[in-house]
């Protein structure tokens, strides 16, 4: 094997002067490249891998498997009917909790699951947005919780502390957590710009300085606080900032799901449409390239990271006008601004494919709590099962050997500039 | 030892990258493989070399046929590879590097370093190489280096050495030594397989060739042939092997360069005070080895370097210390040394790399919408105007061939209003037929009355094209001499004496 490895032409340091141009943050850039950019197919396999495993994994910690295990070889039968009960059990009090209740009385509550899903899904699609765009112009957003709390403590300002008349003031609130998540998110893409500093590290960081900003603003009279309390919570957003249900009461489903909607599509038309994205995506693909035709690349790191934080910020938004209104601490953003890391990266950094993400996600959190409620299955399956998807996305030739999928690349004629990938391939196949 | 290739035939998908080659190299013999890019050389040499498997076809070192699952096998069989790209690590000395993947140690593991310092002497004496076995890799010149990696394939007792595309880095008389170097090796023996797309080498050095086109072998030749044939069975048509152009007309000066340094990020002084003018209508070529200071030349012309000092003016609007947006808005047209890394967005469709450099306004974009009917059409009539082959405008221009890849970035840059045109290495890489094409189109620039700029480390396209020539060395521009200077001269100056009085024109 040494023979192989120190033979084999590894795309490593090019010892021709002037050419040297591989450095390390490349090969980073190259990486994120290949897991944020690959397939639809690849997705759908890893949501589908994920399951198979967490099947495997509710039949190991279900009670009657494990007894009819004990006498296997004397009734078989036993043991498959166990694996079989446990699995759809549980797998079908995942779908009836997220998607469509047969049990329930009527249509309107059978159908009660699915605004549920899609509650949760709306800020995991704003924050998936705003990571996957991120992705698109070749930058990591792991400050999602940052720009969640900024902007939920901006909105949420506004929403109990202003008073406006109805409409306007949740047009306003809405705004101000905007700029907050975008003026968040622009820090960091200023940081980059003008200093280089990574924005992993910078996001990372930025993330406790909201955090224990917003707990002192939580804690300080006058600011987030709510008066007369001594919790670190703020008071209930006003009603005129609140965003309406959408199909009545019954439904916890708020008219935040339509700012999402809009969200996908401003993201898709600003990608695809607009020659601001289109600058994204060339930043994003090849910033020498980029920058020699004359794209401002600074810039465009700096806009691209503000609109990035500013959909992020949406989720926020989301959280405190819509599925929390009675006040919120400094827990609001709920782990969204990661989940979003995952949705973008099963959505692939596309809107439509965020958007699908998002909502299946939403579906896993419905209906994780109905299948532990209904059949015991612990709720931790959901998150092993979602871990489990980002781990098939992140190994694309893992997925593709499970499926007997073509390794992209090898149905290519061989030019002179594939020859070098693929002989690695094969040496590291071997 | 002799080397038989028979009947290889090797495939990736439907593509046959190889069809039924056979080759035999004789014991002593410089056999030289001729062939464009994508011709399938290098795949046929990836077979031999243990990369690949073929799917047909045997491969037989001294009439016994031979089994490769890597190239651990290839090298304990006897074959050696010099590679384009060389595989050294640069930060390990010379004895390190031949002993890698064989180290011999002594007790307790340690690495026997004095072993490989007499294994690098005795390689190196045998053949007058004198290389100190100390030196660090990076601190040796390229052609040093290459010399470094024949040690390393001699030290594992190669009987066959497949040098690959040897002399893409080195500069003419470095060529010449290691042809000399070739023909030592092959009387003492040792049978090389000499892969390369440039004529006048193989009929320097070669003993027998053999050409490739699409994956076969289309025929063989001797030395004498002339380039103009050896080019036509390598293309399969004839090919114009000098560039027509007429004398150039001048129309005064177009562009003004005083006193010009460049600083990198490194702290060093990479371009030192050059001066020289353009006139609209003239090809200005800037020859020099590779690492002289031209690519920092050129980048400072389109304002991609951040410590520049001196004057650049063009059309007597100074250019220096603006952005590149404003340059390129000014008419500089530019062709990237590197196009993959600095030319083209692989992932991108023609028609978007065709709309790259003017992503901020009219045409193309109104209102901030992109105008994507405009865009098709553009790209359409470029593709046709250009002959880019291709599956269409959508297709990702990272999967076109390197001359398809130039002629995307040269329809891109042409396309726009230009007062400036500088092409850095435009034909690097590109097949026969591709280059004709391309340096037909810079003359025919120069001749619409646009001053031209060209880089080249290639001695043979700066003639074919320059009116005037200006040879860096370190930085600096050692003289600018008529485009007839002889190559001798040029070879000189290009390693760093000054021009002989009389050559010398301003």
């Amino acid at each position: 094997m040494s023979d192989t490895t120190a033979a084999a032409p590894a795309p490593g340091p090019d010892p021709v002067p002037g050419a040297v141009k591989k450095d390390g943050s490349e090969r980073w850039t190259q990486a994120l490249r290949d897991i944020t950019g690959g397939s639809a197919m690849i997705s759908v396999l890893a949501v589908v891998l994920a399951l198979v495993v967490g099947a495997v994994l509710i039949a190991f910690t279900n009670d009657r498997v494990q007894e009819t295990a004990g006498y296997f070889f004397s009734r078989p039968t036993d043991l498959v009917g166990a694996v079989w009960e446990a699995v759809a059990g549980a797998y079908s009090a995942l779908f009836q909790g997220s998607i469509y209740n047969f049990r329930a009385p009527n249509f309107f509550n059978a159908i009660r699951p699915l605004t549920e899903t899609l509650t949760f899904a709306t800020p995991l699609i704003a924050a998936g947005l705003g990571v996957g765009l991120a992705f698109r112009v070749g930058m990591f957003n792991i400050g999602g919780r940052g720009q969640m709390l900024i902007a939920a403590g901006a909105a949420g300002w506004v929403a109990f502390a202003v008073e406006l008349p109805a409409g306007i003031h949740l047009i306003v609130a809405i705004v101000a957590g905007l700029l907050g998540g975008a003026i968040w998110g622009g820090i960091v893409g200023l940081l980059k710009a003008r200093t280089g500093a990574h924005e992993v590290i910078v996001t990372i960081m930025l993330n406790f300085v909201a955090l224990y900003l917003i707990q002192f603003l939580l804690r300080t009279p006058g600011a987030l606080q709510a008066p007369g309390s001594n919790n670190p919570k703020t008071p209930p957003m006003a009603a005129t900032a609140v965003f309406p249900e959408l199909f009545g009461p019954r439904y916890n489903l708020h008219a935040g799901f339509l700012t999402v909607i809009a969200a996908t599509i401003f993201v898709w038309w600003l990608l695809s449409r607009s020659n601001l994205g289109f600058q994204f995506r060339a930043v994003g693909q090849n910033p020498s390239a980029a920058r020699v035709a004359g794209i401002n690349v600074k810039n465009v790191y700096l806009y691209a990271m503000a609109i990035s934080g500013a959909l992020v910020g949406l989720a926020g938004i989301n959280q405190v006008l819509g599925t929390v209104t009675t006040g919120f601490g400094a827990g609001i953003d709920a782990g969204i601004g990661f989940d979003a890391i995952t949705v973008a990266l099963l959505g692939r950094s596309k809107p439509w494919g965020i958007f699908a993400a998002g909502i299946l996600f939403g579906a896993f959190k419905a209906g994780g709590f109905a299948m532990q409620a209904a059949e015991g299955v612990p709720i931790d399956i959901v998150v092993v099962v979602q871990a489990l998807i980002v781990l098939f996305i992140a190994a694309p030739p893992l997925v593709r050997a499970i499926f007997h999928l073509p390794t992209p690349g090898t149905t290519k004629g061989p030019e002179i500039r594939d020859v070098k990938t693929r002989k690695t391939n094969e040496v590291v196949a071997k | 030892m002799k080397l038989e290739l028979r009947g290889i035939t090797k495939r990736f998908g439907a593509l046959v990258a190889n069809n039924n080659i056979s080759l035999t190299v004789e014991s002593g013999e410089i056999h030289a493989l001729l062939g464009e890019n994508g011709a399938g050389k290098s795949t046929l040499m990836n077979v031999l070399y243990g990369l690949y498997v073929a799917e047909e076809g045997e491969i037989l070192l001294d009439d016994k046929v031979q089994k490769f699952a890597g190239p651990g096998d290839a090298m304990k069989a006897g074959i050696g590879m010099v590679h384009q790209h060389f595989m050294l690590v640069p930060v390990f000395t010379v004895a390190e590097n031949v002993v890698l993947g064989h180290e011999q140690t002594t007790f307790g593991g340690r690495l026997d370093l004095s072993a490989a310092r007499a294994k690098v002497r005795e390689v190196s004496d045998r053949f007058g190489f004198d290389i100190d076995p100390d030196a660090l890799i990076e601190d040796l010149p390229v052609g040093v280096q290459q010399r470094v990696e024949i040690i390393k394939a001699l030290s594992q007792d190669a009987q066959v050495l497949v040098f690959d595309e040897p002399t893409a880095v080195l500069t003419p008389q470095e060529t010449d030594e290691l042809m000399i170097i070739m023909r030592q090796l092959a009387e003492s023996g040792t049978s090389i397989v000499f892969i390369t797309h440039k004529l006048r080498e193989v009929r320097a050095v070669a003993d027998r060739i053999t050409v490739i086109r699409l994956g076969t072998v289309v025929g063989e030749a001797s030395p004498t042939a002339t380039n103009a044939e050896l080019a036509s069975l390598m293309v399969g048509r004839a090919v114009e092997l000098t560039v027509h152009k007429n004398s150039p007309e001048l129309r005064g000066t177009a562009l003004s360069v005083q006193n010009l340094s460049v600083v990198d990020s490194r702290n060093q002084i990479v371009v030192n005070n050059v001066s020289f003018d353009v006139q609209a209508g003239e090809v200005l070529a800037i020859a020099g080895v590779q690492g002289n200071g031209q690519t920092e030349l050129t980048e400072a012309l389109l304002g991609l370097q951040h410590h520049v000092t001196g004057s650049i003016e063009l059309d007597g609007k100074p250019l220096r210390g603006y952005s590149v947006r404003h340059i390129l808005d000014s008419g500089v047209g530019f062709v990237p040394e590197d196009r993959t890394e600095d030319g083209l967005v692989a992932d991108f469709s023609i028609a978007e790399n065709l709309m790259l450099d003017r992503s901020s306004g009219a045409p193309f974009v109104k209102a901030g919408n992109l105008q994507l009917g405009f865009r098709a059409k553009f790209a359409a009539e470029k593709i046709a105007e250009f002959d880019i082959r291709s599956q269409g405008s959508e297709m990702e221009a990272g999967r076109l061939s390197g001359g398809n890849q130039q002629k995307v970035v040269l329809a891109r840059e042409l396309s726009r209003n230009l007062r400036l045109f500088v092409a850095a290495q435009p034909t690097r890489g590109l097949d026969v037929g591709s280059i004709e094409f391309v340096h037909t189109r810079i003359i025919e620039t120069r001749d619409s009355g646009i001053p031209v700029i060209v880089v080249s480390t290639e001695l043979d396209e700066v003639v074919a094209l320059a009116d005037r020539i200006a040879v860096m060395y370190r930085g600096e521009i050692v003289g600018i001499v008529p485009g007839n200077t002889p190559r001798a001269t040029l070879g000189l100056m290009m390693a760093g004496e000054p021009a002989p009085a009389a050559e010398a024109a301003r």
